[in-house]
């Protein structure tokens, strides 16, 4: 029966998805320079995480010391259902006026006209690109024109248990690590501490951005081309990135896809059953309140061909269709400000995109080498690779990868089968 | 109001026989649009919450869909697509083997229900409770608590069978096995919802004949299998075609407990789930209403057969 209520609201979803298609309308472009601080109008805030919700109250209220007449509504929806619902409300144009955004979908509501560009902030200069970093800029732009402030920023780095390296006799991993360091040291501690049922790497599963997307940019490959109409999974590089994790996985280094799936990577981390992980700044936090606080550090990704991580980013952005775009767009030039980064870093909410205010971010575990996340952003970082409808091609990831790094289908030919189908994905958008 | 039909409403019962269509027509005229009225208020919501939303998913299954709305003409493409789309078969055997695993739970719920409503068993109660606690709690909060259950590391279930000598699989990650634990899961599910309406089935049969029954000398058993099973066949009706439905909708176990990263799930996956992934996943909605089509053709067309089948096996005293 419960079900059956679950398949009415998959069905009323799409109803309301296919009742309000055809509404829309254009608006009227935000006026040159700054709004008029009187300005009156009430404005919605859409966002996902709820532990940042005290950093973004407290941003709305030094909005309000400008702008005392526009008040702000935040709307907190759980990460796993924020985009579902996204979508539904913009098939009937009513998004909220101001919201989070990350790279896979940004270009999905770009290109569909749901956000408004930012041209008048930027030509105005109340927004200036070159406080983010520029590969966050890039991500947020479609055909020459940006769309979203970038908010805060991630980078990926070798997370490391001191503790599990010096019970194998190992040396802890240093920023010229290679390949052959990594993979030797991985196998090294998986064997000696093997009757404890611990591993030298946890391979993360759980997308690329954590593993393959990494590896593969640091083999020279690519994972989607420049212009996003081509994949990279069947260049010899890339294939090279994927064997990596297969390789890891066949001699044991790492636990096996099965146990990967039961127990997520992060887990063997956090709870002392992997000597190493690649992760992003976000997990700061929860390591810092895992039984290896104490243990852990951070050391740069080791190296292939070349060095490298993806950047990924969340942006602010507006829904073209807001009845208060001129409002709106106070909020999110507000929203890029350093000040409103300040506050995200001082309350510890994410590590802000703004440049030069990382630093109380940095402080706040200074065990942990955070220093490595912020470098990695200057040095070596890579764009998160999107296109128009990301979600389905990472869709195809999900489906094929697992075989490759399983060892039950040959690496190369998974590629192969990856870029063929992503190719016929990117051909229709 | 006529005597006549007056007479008729006082006889309500009668209008279901198979000679009614006449008179019933005779009814409607003098009764004018008063009836039509009353159930208006039902019938506007079945309508706009079930009929409207069936019609517009078969239109958008002839329609490739846009991610915001809008959507063109596409005829029978999806339907080509779903011809030739070999996930679609195995997700439907997949569907099929986990509606026949959790069809042999209906056998056991018929034992357990006439367990635990024999006349003088103590603590009756106390055991109804805990067989139907968990269609109580939330499928999703369930399956979270057997996703910890059957890890194949640090699971209690491995753990139990480690001291026994037994070395436990991956459990949820292995293909072949995790249809099967899901399976197993929605079968413990479904028992105590099962076995709460063979309750109120066994409650219906009068307590005559069992104490004729045993005055005639038939044992325990055989009164269970000719007074009790032939008795209770209306029920054990209902309860298999409620299964049958719900396991052509296995999506939210399968979702939690293999989780969507799962190496196993390209072999277990359901049609909802593929649904679900082409809909909400890939914005590929009109391949997904399409599927939604498929699935609502197979669940009517399984419910029909049963319908007309149900006439060989149901008692209806």
């Amino acid at each position: 029966m419960r079900r059956i209520k679950f398949g009415l609201g998959m069905a009323a979803a799409l109803s309301v998805a296919l009742l309000t298609g055809c509404g829309g309308g254009a608006s009227e472009p935000a006026k040159a320079g700054p709004a008029p601080t009187d300005l009156k109008a009430e404005i919605t805030y859409g966002y996902w995480d709820v532990n940042q919700k005290p950093a973004m109250d407290k941003v709305i209220s030094q909005f309000n010391q400008d702008y005392p007449n526009i008040k702000v509504t935040s709307e907190v929806t759980p990460y796993a259902q924020y985009f579902t619902k996204l979508q539904t409300q913009g098939s009937s144009n009513t998004l909220p006026d101001v919201f989070w955004m990350n790279g896979p979908n940004f270009q999905l509501y770009a290109s569909n006209g749901q956000l408004a560009p930012m041209t008048a902030l930027t030509d105005s200069k109340q927004v200036d690109p070159a406080n983010y970093p520029e590969s966050l800029n890039k991500l947020y732009s479609l055909d020459g024109k940006q769309y979203g402030v970038p908010k805060d920023f991630d980078t990926i780095a070798l997370w490391y248990n001191k503790a599990l390296f010096k019970q194998a006799g190992v040396a802890v991993p240093t920023a010229d690590w290679t390949w052959d360091d990594f993979h030797k040291a991985a196998k090294t501690i998986s064997d000696k501490l093997k009757s404890k049922g611990i591993y030298g790497v946890a391979t993360n599963m759980s997308g690329g951005q954590e593993g393959y997307y990494d590896s593969i940019l640091q083999a020279g490959g690519s994972i989607i081309s420049a212009d996003g109409k081509k994949s990279g999974y069947d260049d010899p590089k890339s294939i090279k990135g994927l064997q990596l994790w297969a390789d890891l996985i066949a001699d044991g280094s790492s636990p096996t896809m099965q146990q990967l799936s039961d127990t997520p990577a992060n887990k063997w981390f956090d709870n002392g059953k992997a000597a190493m992980e690649w992760t992003g700044t976000w997990q700061v936090s929860e390591i810092k309140a895992s039984p290896v606080k104490d243990d852990a550090s951070v050391a740069p990704l080791p190296k292939g061909e070349q060095k490298a991580t993806v950047i990924h980013g969340l942006a602010n952005v507006v829904s073209a269709k807001s009845k208060n775009l001129q409002a709106a767009q106070a909020f999110q030039a507000f929203l890029g400000t350093k000040a409103a980064a300040l506050t995200q870093a001082n309350m510890g909410a994410a590590n802000p995109a703004f440049n030069g205010t990382q630093q109380a971010f940095v402080d706040s575990v200074p065990s942990f080498n955070i220093k490595v996340f912020e470098d990695a952003a200057n040095e070596y970082a890579f764009p998160f690779p999107v296109s128009k409808n990301t979600a389905a091609w990472n869709q195809l990831e999900t489906d094929l990868l697992p075989d490759a790094f399983a060892g039950k289908k040959p690496v190369a030919d998974v590629a192969k089968e990856l870029a063929d189908k992503m190719n016929a994905l990117l051909a229709k958008e | 109001m006529t005597a006549n039909t007056a007479a008729r409403v006082g006889a309500p019962g009668r209008a279901s026989t198979p000679r009614a269509p006449r008179n019933q027509r005779g009814v409607r005229a003098t009764d004018g649009w008063w009836p039509a009225a009353f159930i208006l208020p039902l019938f506007i919501g079945v309508a706009i919450f079930f009929l409207y939303p069936i019609v517009e998913t078969a239109y958008l299954s002839f329609t490739a869909s846009g991610a915001f709305g809008g959507s063109t003409f596409t005829g029978v493409e999806n339907y080509a697509k779903l011809a030739s789309d070999p996930q679609i078969g195995r997700s439907l055997l997949n569907t099929l083997i986990y509606t026949a695993i959790v069809l042999c739970g209906v056998p056991l719920a018929v034992g357990l229900a006439s367990l635990v409503n024999r006349p003088g068993l103590r603590f009756a109660k106390f055991y109804r409770t805990m067989f139907f606690l968990p269609y109580v709690a939330m499928p999703v909060a369930i399956s979270m608590v057997w996703r910890m259950i059957y890890n194949g590391d640090f699971g209690v279930l491995n753990f139990a069978l480690s001291r026994v000598g037994i070395n436990g699989p991956h459990w949820i990650s292995t293909d072949g096995l995790a249809l099967l634990s899901v399976a197993v899961l929605g079968l413990w599910i479904s028992l105590g919802f099962n076995m709460i309406i063979l309750s109120a089935g066994l409650k219906g049969i009068p307590v005559e004949l069992y104490e004729a029954a045993s005055i005639d000398g038939a044992s325990r058993f055989r009164q269970f299998r000719q007074i009790t099973v032939p008795l209770l066949t209306p029920s054990i009706f209902f309860v298999v075609v409620i299964t049958v439905i719900g396991g052509f909708q296995l999506f939210d176990l399968l979702f939690v407990l293999l989780g969507s990263t799962n190496p196993a799930m390209a072999d277990s996956q359901s049609l909802v789930y593929l649904f679900f992934n082409e809909s909400f996943i890939k914005n590929n909605k009109g391949y997904g209403a399409t599927i939604a089509m498929l699935i609502l053709v197979l669940v009517s067309i399984a419910t029909a057969i049963q319908f007309r089948l149900q006439r060989r096996w149901v008692n209806y005293v």
